[in-house]
């Protein structure tokens, strides 16, 4: 059957050598992305989103490796290619935004001194054009008089604005995809649906494909048309996000959308959580990585670690639990 | 210590405590000032009197309005602090036993009075105090030297110091460059051959005083070796062993703060997204990691200078070389006053400049400086 | 429900236990600390125990190398060098230990006060430090030397305050530094809202989490102050028998035709060898304390 999407994400699987051992940090990760899609990688802090993201991107710190799988990106498989070709697509095809939009700039070079490196490297635009391109592109998310903001420092702008200037840097190059990781959790809320706001906009106009990395999951709620969710480095499951807002498949998905508190619904007592700690990842599991923490578990779930399934089309998990009997435990 | 000591220490530092409390208008017009005056002072010395006036007000009025406030600040307290410094210089020798009139020779009470009317040194420190600064605002003088005949201090100091700066100089660029180049090098790879070359020069250069380094590679380049010559002062060669062995534990020190910038900055966010934007990796080096990663080597340049400049004491008496060190020694074995508060004032004149030089250098570096008081 | 998957009991959290960990680990400040301690006691112990003589002369015997009898050889005068290096040493060491402290009582006090009262009185404080950094050190240690001179060239006392006076800028600083952190931290304010008064709050909070650093920062001071010490006695003004001494000694006997190597080599080589071991047992002290400097 051939494939129209853009991204194809095969069993991914990311190692971090530690001075107490190897974590597995991304394990068996497997997605596509189409062109023009947004797909929202929900999860816990170290269940693996951002290492997927730089496992993807060729941006993994010296401790961390790509063990297993392929990353293809419309044919090209990133993962085998020369770090020299990796360079090529970074910047160029991918483009990466990052959660801190303060560290994620470089306080001693002005923001045009930064902006233009990405259409001189991969463009070959020379410097007044690259200032020309970039106050376009300034002017298109959004920031007042684009034209002296060149000559700013990241420390003289807002929040909102940096994220802004980090948007217009990542889209400099005209990517074909674009990886936010966390891209408005440093923000105040009101600049978050702004920027959130700009992000749309910008997809359609550009029929960018984005990868959207987010603990929270009202974010991807209104925004993004598949959300995938991660547990201890794997996909535990994958659905149209309509879909899974309405009818999660999986228990943490369920216990996720309980522990949000809602406008409409009056709480009743305690805020919910899910008890328990993430688990560890130096060891291959023997039984289901969410069962010590699961409100439905069963002898079934201790007996081995669960496969991805898919039991209704387009909707994927990873649960030996039988569908109907999860749809009784959610609200 | 008498009362009236007392009393002026307490004013004089109080006054510098004081100068903290000043609002930034009143800074920004003292930092002028005394820059103003300080550049007065030094031009009159070296030019004359008209010349010397035009260049003060001509720094105080650039001073006065684009000077950076970190810059006005600094200079806010040059003035009371070298006040201060020449008082208790002064208190400090006035109390050490011994006077510049005791020699070999006894002198009798008179003699002595009039010796102590010429040369202008009274029996007591604040009226020491009081002529030595007469003698500098209005003459521009430092003083006789008791000691040596006839000679002002200045006429002394005059030829040393060029020799001082020159060798302080260049230990301060062998330093700066033989420690950034292998600190950031090792910063960049841990644990390759240059990370531990740092290590050893590290070692040897802060685990041995610089005069055992000295005399090692006198004994081995000099004596042994006869490439260079054992000391004295001239050309090219003469300054061979002298600024390397000056600059060697400054080397070492910069090497190690130049590794662990280096190592932070790579270790930052923005280098991150540096690399996502495809930068190859000598880019990601050079243009956006390097002026992190120096900062705190710039900032120790400050101490580093007056370090070196206090070092060459040692250095310069090795190797018999004539610069302003063996004047302090000398006169502070003498009991020479002038010649002592002399070097004493030209030493930390000296380092505030470089410590301001420093100041606009880090400015320059770090923007988000520039723009706090 | 055995959690055998959750994280495993984690051993203690306390900063204190965590830097041992780390140091023990560190094998090189092992051997550093190891050098040192018996650096100190043979320094301490062995002329006694080996009935050395570092005094008496013996002009017959003057400038030996080393040999069975005199290991080290013999100086200008014919005295045992083994016994005038063993015996420098503890010169040197106690002009380090003394001196350090000195800096360490002031520094502490002062930073601590600095820190502790912040705004206005920080400010004063910091500038009077900060003024006393722009006097290049020599100058006052030197002009300190000379108000003890002559009667002084005996008394070790004198040398000891004028280090420790000109040390403990920096401990000061460093000290003031942390304490300025801790202050804003919640455990301090909380037991503030405990009712806790200054003094408490000094000595049970703030006092334990500045060790650390103190003790960082005085196994560096040690070899400062040496290295100090011996430039006073290469210039003259330094105390009659330390590796100071003894080095510059050798130092103005070189001469091209004759070359007493053994001069130069043992206090050379002691001197060098015990700064390095503190420097390597600082720098390890310090990564035990705070290791992100290292990666």
């Amino acid at each position: 059957m051939p494939s129209a999407a853009l991204l194809e994400v095969t069993e991914l699987t990311t190692e971090f050598r530690s001075d107490e051992g190897t974590v597995r940090a991304v394990d068996g990760v497997s997605f596509t992305l189409e062109k023009g899609e947004m797909l929202g990688i929900v999860g816990e802090s170290g269940s693996g989103k951002s290492a997927t993201s730089l496992s993807i991107m060729g941006l993994l710190p010296p401790r961390g490796r790509v063990v297993k799988g392929r990353v293809t990106l419309a044919g090209t498989d990133l993962v085998a290619l020369a770090e020299a070709e990796r360079r090529r697509v970074r910047g160029r095809r991918i483009a990466m935004i990052f959660q801190d939009p303060m560290t994620a700039l470089n306080p001693y070079l002005r923001v045009g001194e930064q902006l233009v490196e990405g259409p001189m490297l991969h463009l070959g635009l020379g410097e007044r054009d690259a200032e020309e391109r970039a106050v376009a592109l300034l002017d298109r998310v959004r920031i007042p008089d684009a034209r002296a903001r060149l000559r700013s420092y990241p420390h003289e702008l807002s929040g909102g604005m940096r994220q802004r200037v980090m948007i217009a840097m990542a889209l400099l190059c005209d990517p074909e995809l674009l990886i936010a990781d966390e891209p408005t959790t440093a923000l105040d809320v009101t600049v978050q649906a702004q920027i959130l706001e700009l992000i749309r906009e910008l997809r359609l106009e550009k029929e960018l494909a984005i990868l959207l990395i987010t603990h929270d999951l009202g974010v991807v709620a209104s925004t993004c048309d598949r959300v995938l969710v991660m547990y201890a480095g794997r996909v535990v499951e994958l659905a149209p996000a309509r879909e899974l807002f309405a009818r999660p498949l999986h228990p943490y998905t369920a216990a996720l959308m309980r522990s949000l508190p809602s406008l409409d619904v009056v709480p009743a007592g305690r805020l919910e959580t899910i008890a328990g700690l993430p688990p560890r990842l130096d060891q291959p599991f023997t039984e289901c990585s969410f069962a010590p923490r699961c409100a439905t578990v069963h002898d079934a779930c201790r007996v081995r670690d669960p496969l991805l399934t898919e039991p209704e089309p387009g909707r994927f998990r990873r649960c030996v639990l039988p569908v109907e009997q999860l749809t009784r435990n959610v609200r | 210590m008498s009362a009236s000591e007392a009393l002026a220490v307490v004013a004089g530092v109080t006054a510098l405590g004081g100068v903290a409390w000043l609002p930034p208008r009143a800074t920004r017009v003292c930092g002028a000032l005394f820059g103003g005056l300080v550049s007065f002072a030094v031009a009159r010395a070296a030019w004359g009197l008209p010349a010397g006036a035009l260049t003060g007000v001509a720094i105080a009025a650039l001073l006065g309005r684009y000077g950076p406030p970190t810059v006005l600040r600094r200079l806010t307290f040059l003035v009371p602090s070298l006040l201060l410094l020449v008082f208790v210089t002064t208190l400090l020798m006035y109390h050490a036993p011994g006077s510049p009139f005791a020699g070999e020779k006894v002198v009798s009470a008179q003699v002595e009075a009039a010796l102590r009317a010429h040369f202008g040194i009274p029996k007591s420190a604040v009226e020491f105090f009081g002529i030595y600064l007469r003698r500098l605002i209005v003459e521009g003088s430092l003083g006789p030297s008791v000691k040596v005949q006839g000679r002002t201090v200045e006429a002394l100091l005059g030829p040393a110091l060029p020799v001082s700066i020159t060798l302080g100089l260049l230990a301060l660029m062998l330093a700066s460059a033989a420690g950034l180049l292998l600190g950031v090098h090792a910063g960049l790879r841990p644990s390759s051959w240059s990370d531990s070359a740092s290590t050893v020069l590290s070692a040897v250069g802060l685990s041995l005083p610089s005069f055992v380094i000295g005399s090692v590679l006198m004994v081995l380049f000099s004596l042994g070796l006869r490439w260079l010559p054992v000391a004295g002062w001239g050309g090219f060669r003469e300054l061979v062993l002298p600024s390397i062995t000056l600059a060697l534990p400054y080397a070492a020190y910069i090497a190690r703060l130049a590794r662990s910038g280096t190592i932070e900055v790579m270790n930052e966010d923005f280098i991150r997204t540096a690399r996502a934007k495809g930068l190859p990796e000598s880019a990601v080096v050079l243009r956006h990691a390097l002026k992190g990663a120096i900062l705190p080597v710039v900032s120790f340049l400050g101490p580093a200078a007056a370090g070196i400049m206090t070092g060459s004491f040692v250095v310069e008496t090795l190797f018999g070389i004539p610069g302003m060190g063996q004047w302090f020694v000398r006169g502070a074995i003498n009991r020479d006053y002038s010649v002592v508060l002399g070097t004493a004032l030209v030493y930390a004149t000296l380092v505030t400049a470089f410590n301001l030089a420093v100041d606009l250098a880090y400015a320059w570096l770090d923007p988000r400086i520039r723009s706090r008081p | 429900m055995t959690d055998q998957r959750s994280h495993a009991r984690e051993p203690s959290h306390r900063p204190s236990a965590r830097a041992w960990r780390r140091l023990s680990q560190n094998r090189l400040a092992r051997v550093a600390l190891g050098v040192v301690v018996v650096m100190t006691l043979a320094c301490c112990i062995l002329p006694a125990l080996l009935h050395l003589d570092a005094a008496t002369t013996h002009p017959a015997f003057r400038h030996q190398p080393p040999s069975a009898a005199h290991w080290f050889g013999t100086d200008g005068l014919g005295r045992d060098y083994a016994a005038r290096v063993l015996v420098g040493g503890q010169t040197s060491l106690a002009v380090g230990l003394v001196a350090t402290l000195t800096c360490v009582l002031i520094g502490v006090l002062y930073g601590a006060v600095a820190g502790y009262y912040g705004g206005r009185v920080d400010e004063v404080m910091m500038r009077f430090v900060d003024f006393m950094y722009g006097i290049p050190y020599m100058f006052l240690v030197i002009l300190i030397m000379l108000m003890f001179s002559e009667s002084a060239r005996g008394n070790p006392v004198p040398v000891f305050v004028a280090l420790g006076l000109v040390e403990w800028l920096t401990m000061a600083r460093v000290v003031r530094g942390q304490v300025l952190s801790l202050r804003e931290r919640e455990f301090v304010l909380a037991a503030r809202l405990l009712g806790a008064g200054d003094l408490r709050v000094i000595v049970r909070h703030i006092v334990p989490n500045v060790l650390g650093v103190v003790t960082v920062y005085a196994t560096l001071t040690v070899p400062t102050v040496i290295i100090l010490e011996s430039f006073l006695s290469f210039l003259g003004l330094g105390l009659k028998l330390s590796w100071g001494q003894l080095v510059s000694e050798a130092v103005g006997v070189v001469n091209p035709i004759a070359f007493f190597w053994w001069l130069l080599a043992f206090p050379s080589g002691f001197l060098a060898l015990t700064l390095l071991s503190l420097n390597v047992l600082g720098d390890g002290l310090r990564d035990a304390v705070d290791p992100r400097g290292r990666r």
